[in-house]
């Protein structure tokens, strides 16, 4: 890809990122914040592409962009006598300001440490890369990662199941 | 060219909203926005560390964004099972009125 396209796409896709992330927190309905999420999303997807990770893009939009927001809507929809209204905030004013101060000391921190950066394009096709490290040196991370998954889905299952209502 | 540092601006503002979010919503699936936010902008970080930074074995960072987004589906589904559970029994997501352990 040509320099000067790779750097415009970077600062389109992170402008789309950062304008729906904002929409996500400033628009009134839930549902449009969702969708505003997915946008979102799928922004950072577009990034990781001009970082040259291919194979973690992909990841992204399917499971972020596909999975985790499906779930969220159907939490939406599945919620509907609760507050639908996503500008039910408390202390919206005191809480950006700290999270305005934290981004601002973040941003300096990452400005001004030496991070002995590299030159040049070091990835390739990266998915046959990610499938060897993820089978050589973190095999054990893997498997304790699919033990995670399954738990969790059984856990989410167990939850919501039917006849937990009478406990309470 | 893009520097780590664009990368790094980016990851940070993106934290900052998802920090404000998670923080200010009162809605329990709103919170998870937040948190989902956040999640995005360290794997964002992650990635442009192995994209620029000077490692041994640079596809590390790929790895660990990999394992986030494993671990960010396995949170989201517990998380939004409790939601829809806690629903049930109270008819609101509302965390300001989940009270229930307090005296």
């Amino acid at each position: 890809m040509d320099d000067t396209a790779v750097v415009v796409a970077f600062y389109v896709l992170a402008a789309i990122t950062l304008i729906s992330a904002l929409m996500v927190a400033v628009v009134r309905d839930l549902i449009h914040a969702v969708l505003f999420l997915i946008l979102s999303f799928i922004g950072v997807a577009g990034l990781y592409i001009t970082l040259s990770a291919d194979f973690v893009a992909v990841v992204q939009v399917l499971i972020y962009a596909g999975a985790i927001s499906v779930l969220m809507i159907f939490a939406v929809l599945l919620t509907p006598r609760s507050d639908r209204d996503n500008a039910a905030v408390s202390y919206a004013a005191p809480l950006s300001v700290l999270a305005g101060l934290l981004g601002a000391v973040i941003i300096f921190v990452g400005l001004d440490t030496d991070w002995r950066q590299v030159e040049g394009d070091r990835f390739g096709q990266t998915a046959a890369e990610i499938g060897q490290a993820l089978l050589d040196p973190y095999a054990l991370p893997f498997e304790v990662a699919s033990i995670v998954l399954v738990v969790a889905m059984i856990g989410a299952i167990i939850l919501v199941r039917p006849g937990n209502e009478e406990e309470a | 060219m893009i520097q780590l540092e664009h990368v790094l601006v980016v990851a940070a503002l993106l934290f900052s909203i998802g920090l404000f979010i998670a923080l200010s919503r009162r809605n329990a699936i709103g919170i998870l926005m937040g948190i989902e936010l956040m999640l995005n902008s360290i794997n964002l970080n992650l990635i442009g560390f192995a994209r620029f930074v000077d490692s041994p074995r640079p596809i590390d960072g790929q790895v660990f964004a990999v394992f986030v987004i494993t671990i960010a589906a396995a949170e989201a589904a517990v998380a939004l099972a409790l939601a829809v559970s806690i629903y049930r029994l109270r008819q609101s997501v509302d965390v300001d009125k989940l009270t229930l352990l307090k005296w």
